[in-house]
């Protein structure tokens, strides 16, 4: 199964390499298409804005193996200086630094959990995750598979 | 840049040929305003099928493409918008308006002869 993935966030570049892998580990957890289309959408706005607001950060994608649920968790950190009105940030249209505020409520909307840790001076670090439910039929075949 | 540009007559056509960095969108948006005063066009074609993100910035600098080429006179039509990207664009409540949108070149040259064909009849 799948590995955790880091990319270093140091240049626009990286966004590229950045939503192709986050794509590539979604469909290797079985997520559809189109769900891996809205992880690396969501990702390409958070990897931006530590692009725009900090300059460089790291990414870490994370596969979650549960007995019924699949998940990818998308790690972003940076050691910027912090968000200080998090509600604020979260708001759709709450624009800064020349954006239309539209990046991080709309990578909300296209996970499943979103959460945002940050303090003053101290950097922040986005945390999302997105869910893929196993359906009966899936685990009964894995069980077979795995008694041979 | 992986965009290959062709012109046909008073017409570009642009097709985005994989997935582009923030700055390579923001030089195809520059390349291509340039390129409409240049060669005096009326219209220009963007094909973003190999895109798999739109976000929000590629759906800012596409309206930004639109709405500069209007004022030098060439209307913008982006097709090829794959299935779940326009998905992902809904789910995100991104939103193309002003720009005209078409399923695949045959329709976007449509939507541009007849357009043309309009501002004729106004003109004359």
């Amino acid at each position: 199964m799948a590995d955790e993935v880091h990319v270093p966030i140091t240049s626009d570049a990286d966004m590229v390499p950045a939503r192709a892998q986050a794509r590539a580990l979604a469909v290797s957890l079985g997520f559809s298409t189109t769900d891996a289309t809205l992880i690396a959408t969501a990702i390409s706005e958070i990897v931006r804005n530590i692009l725009v607001h900090v300059g460089r950060g790291e990414l870490v994608i994370r596969p979650v193996l549960e007995e019924t649920r699949f998940g990818l968790v998308v790690v972003a950190r940076d050691d910027g200086p912090g968000i200080r009105d998090i509600e604020a940030a979260l708001e759709h249209g709450h624009a800064s630094r020349g954006g239309l505020g539209l990046g991080l409520p709309g990578a909300r909307r296209l996970m499943d959990e979103f959460h945002i840790a940050s303090e003053p001076h101290n950097g922040t670090t986005v945390t999302m995750t997105k869910w893929r439910i196993r359906d009966e039929l899936e685990r009964l075949r894995e069980q077979r598979r795995e008694r041979g | 840049m992986s965009v290959a540009i062709v012109r046909q007559g008073d017409y570009l056509i642009a097709s985005v040929q994989s997935d582009l960095s923030d700055s390579e969108v923001l030089r195809l948006r520059d390349d291509l305003v340039d390129r409409v005063g240049r060669l005096r066009l009326r219209g220009i074609i963007v094909d973003v099928g190999a895109l798999d993100v739109i976000d929000s910035f590629v759906a800012r600098s596409l309206r930004s493409i639109a709405v500069t080429a209007r004022m030098r006179g060439a209307l913008t039509v982006v097709v090829g918008i794959q299935p779940d990207v326009a998905i992902a664009m809904v789910q995100f409540r991104l939103n193309l308006e002003p720009l005209q949108t078409a399923l695949d070149l045959d329709e976007a040259l449509a939507v541009l002869d007849r357009a043309g064909h309009w501002e004729g009849e106004d003109g004359g």
